[in-house]
């Protein structure tokens, strides 16, 4: 398998706040990549590491064999790289259509465009109920679908997701990370990171855990699900 | 059916006396009773006692039809009745405090005249009371009437103050195309006279009865049958209409009233412009004032045939000065537009500032003028043809207009428009979808900039001269409540803006004191009870009402609204 995201050594500051110590992590082409962790573990600043909203001071990640350092943020789009951050990353004013229209905003192709629409439509059928409605009145569960959408309009090779099941009713998780399983079959590269580790390990192949800006386990879901700190902690099995 | 809650009542008619009181003592009725609306019957000032009266009475009896009558005007009769007390007890005092003048200045026996009709204080006290009580019961009993008819009847006695207030407007207009005498009739000095106010309450009624009965159904059956071309064949009528209306309106308005829509070109200009920094791009700029100067400094600098100036022909000084404010909003841009809303904000309002301490300054005397200005700055020609009249200013100022509507038009619905929406919205997932952030700002800034420093080359030479007065604070935040008041990312709310509070204010000039006070309070109303503008755009719209219908259905976003945006692909 070739490596796609490669992080070495990456450090990061928040003003004199040491937030990321030295994170190193890989994610294979084609693979469902974990990243959990409590609050303020630095998992979000390691995604806005990666789509370049952040600096890293020291090491570099690496696309392709490519320092994403070297790009701005919006020029990742193009690369392959998507992003959908966490809580609400739809563009409120907008509809739900307009919403998908703007994931596009890099490409040119109209055909492929209109066909993409569709196919987001089959991989949410809520949204295609919902095109015309303007995306600030839809439910969580509606607008975590509508950003994973949008994000998927990019054709990315890379997806990044932040806490897609924050603040999700348990039955919309299940739906939810059901599509994330489906999206990677269909050939995307997922990291995924998420609080929740029970669904993530459920559906990821690898997973990385984070603590206070170090990664402190590494493992494939399946050895880490069988873990005792990571039961204790981040499971709530005793 | 429900009780009246008179502990309510006797809240509402306090208040309303203490709005009156305070009218009052701040020299507000007094001044503005020198405005006659009806003359003879009504003026300004009176309106001002009374209005709160009424009002009173109308909002203690509520919105409950189904409430018994007796109580529903006994009601409406207390609180009219108690919005007199403060006043009468303020004539009571004034009767036997003889130095009350000393500490309230305006309680004078002007207005003490007023409110006593002119008579001895006792009986007059009595009358003001019976008045006012009247008028509250009158209030309480408008809605004793059936709904289909109350609505006619207060949108024509609404119509017939606006037009008696604002009768300079209808009185300039008429001057243009009637005789002295036949104006007199019905305009004397000022207002109108009472015949002319019944005649049009009554013509106002007749249309408003047939409106509530006929006309609107039949329209919104029309509506309901139209076709789609016919449609688009209506919208074009009106254009071509309105177009033809605009050029000919100096013919119908005269000169006053063409110098005071021409002011008000002048603020819609600047107004379509920030309107693009805050309204498209959701930039809060507090210092927009600043490139309206350059705008105006740099015409005029070109331009004066004064000491300080190069004697330089307006059509070539204008596009440079344009160009200029562009270039100051791409320099100031730069830096600045990295931060985020309310640091934007303070860091703009410190720029305008600074300009204009700049323009004062005595350091720069020599180049600009200090304090003294610039004078004879110069005009737009065609050949031996000079533009000299607000009527050829107003030509001016409307080109830019159109220019400046259509420009923001094609920009708001085209791949800029889509750009600051989504920056506006959410500026992480805007560069994560590719968007560039530091270039989408700098455009909306600059255009922004531009279109300011368009309005200052006309104004600079529409005026004569530029003064550093003319670039305060207050024209940065006056220009910020138009877009607000109008409608914020609305082009036709914009315009409105600005003639509501640029152009009613120009023409209830003696009240200029009172001019900050009545804005205030405009801006609070507005902001309470229609927080989307005058005129508020279609995302507005939806944003803002999207909770009110239940299940804003596909279908219902899929027509006229979802029509307006274009779609990106």
């Amino acid at each position: 398998m070739t490596t796609m995201l490669e992080l070495n050594d990456v450090h990061a500051y928040y003003g004199k706040i040491h937030a990321l110590k030295g994170i190193s992590l890989n994610v294979a082409k084609g693979e469902i990549v974990t990243l959990i962790g409590g609050n303020g573990a630095g998992k979000t600043t390691t995604l806005r590491t990666i789509c370049a909203l952040m600096r890293p001071t020291s090491g570099a990640a690496m696309l392709n064999g490519e320092n994403l350092s070297n790009y701005k943020a919006s020029q990742l789009a193009a690369k392959g790289v998507a992003m959908v951050p966490e809580g609400r990353g739809v563009f409120s004013r907008m509809t739900v259509l307009e919403n998908l229209e703007m994931g596009a905003y890099h490409r040119n192709d109209k055909a492929g465009i209109l066909e993409d629409i569709e196919h987001i439509y089959a991989l949410f059928p809520r949204l295609k109920e919902r095109r015309g409605q303007v995306s600030g009145t839809l439910s969580g569960g509606e607008q975590q679908m509508l950003a994973m959408g949008r994000a998927m309009m990019s054709r990315p090779s890379l997806l990044l997701l932040d806490e897609p099941s924050m603040g999700l009713a348990p039955v919309l998780v299940e739906a939810i990370f059901s599509t994330v399983e489906e999206i990677n079959r269909q050939g995307t590269t997922i990291l995924l990171v998420e609080q929740n580790a029970l669904m993530a390990l459920q559906i990821a192949s690898r997973g990385y855990v984070l603590q206070t800006g170090e990664i402190v386990l590494s493992d494939s879901a399946r050895a880490l699900q069988r873990n005792a700190m990571v039961q204790k902690v981040y499971l709530g099995i005793e | 059916m429900n009780t009246i809650n008179w502990r309510r009542v006797i809240q509402v008619g306090l208040i309303m006396g203490v709005v009156v009181l305070i009218a009052s003592i701040i020299g507000m009725v007094q001044t503005f009773d020198e405005r006659d609306m009806i003359a003879g019957l009504l003026t300004l000032g009176q309106l001002l006692l009374f209005a709160p009266a009424f009002y009173g009475g109308f909002s203690v009896a509520g919105k409950d039809e189904r409430r018994a009558p007796v109580p529903t005007l006994l009601a409406g009769l207390l609180a009219g009745a108690l919005a007199a007390v403060p006043v009468v007890l303020l004539v009571a005092l004034a009767g036997f405090w003889t130095t009350i003048r000393d500490y309230f200045v305006n309680v004078s026996p002007q207005l003490i005249e007023i409110l006593t009709f002119g008579r001895e204080s006792v009986s007059g006290s009595l009358l003001l009371l019976g008045v006012m009580a009247g008028l509250g019961l009158l209030g309480a009993a408008i809605h004793l009437i059936p709904q289909r008819v109350r609505r006619p009847f207060i949108n024509a006695t609404m119509f017939t103050l606006v037009f008696s207030l604002f009768s300079d407007v209808p009185l300039n207009i008429a001057n243009q195309f009637l005789s002295r005498d036949l104006v007199r009739l019905v305009f004397p000095s000022k207002g109108i006279t009472v015949v002319a106010a019944v005649v049009i309450f009554a013509l106002a009624l007749a249309v408003a009865l047939w409106w509530e009965f006929s006309g609107r159904a039949r329209r919104q059956q029309q509506q309901a049958t139209i076709t789609p071309e016919a449609r688009r064949r209506n919208s074009l009528i009106v254009m071509v209409v309105s177009l033809a209306l605009l050029l000919v309106l100096p013919r119908i308005l005269g000169i006053f009233l063409t110098n005071v829509v021409a002011q008000v070109g002048t603020f819609v200009l600047m107004a379509l412009g920030l309107n693009i920094v805050v309204g498209f791009a959701g930039l809060l700029d507090l210092g927009y004032v600043a490139f309206f100067a350059v705008g105006a400094y740099v015409t005029a600098l070109l331009t004066s045939t004064g000491d300080l100036g190069l004697g330089v022909n307006f059509w070539i000084a204008m596009p440079i000065g344009v160009i200029a404010a562009v270039l100051f909003g791409i320099v100031l841009g730069i830096p600045v537009l990295r931060l985020r809303g309310d640091y934007l904000a303070i860091v703009t309002l410190g720029f305008g500032e600074i300009i204009r301490v700049l323009v004062r300054s005595d350091l720069l005397k020599p180049v600009i003028g200090g304090a003294q200005g610039i004078l004879d700055v110069g005009r737009p020609n065609f050949g031996s043809f000079t533009f000299v009249t607000p009527e050829h200013y107003y030509y001016l100022i409307l080109a830019g207009c159109m220019l400046a509507l259509f420009i923001a038009w094609r920009l708001r619905d085209g791949r800029a428009g889509r750009q600051w929406m989504a920056v506006r919205e959410d500026e992480d997932v805007a560069e994560a979808v590719g968007i560039n952030l530091v270039g989408t700002k700098l455009l909306a800034f600059a255009i922004g900039a531009g279109f300011a420093g368009l309005a200052g080359a006309i104004f600079g030479s529409r005026v004569g001269s530029v003064f550093p007065n003319s670039f305060e604070l207050l024209i940065s935040i006056n220009v910020l409540a138009i877009i607000i008041v109008g409608g914020v990312g609305s082009l036709p709310g914009v315009v409105l803006g600005a003639f509501v509070l640029v152009g009613l204010p120009e023409l209830l000039r003696e009240f200029v004191e009172f001019r900050l006070l009545i804005y205030g309070i405009l801006l609070i109303v507005m902001m309470l009870v229609r927080p989307e503008g005058l005129w508020p755009s279609a995302v507005r719209r939806r944003e803002l009402h999207a909770a009110e219908t239940d299940e804003p259905s596909v279908a219902a976003a899929e027509g006229p609204l979802h029509e307006e945006v274009q779609p990106l692909v």
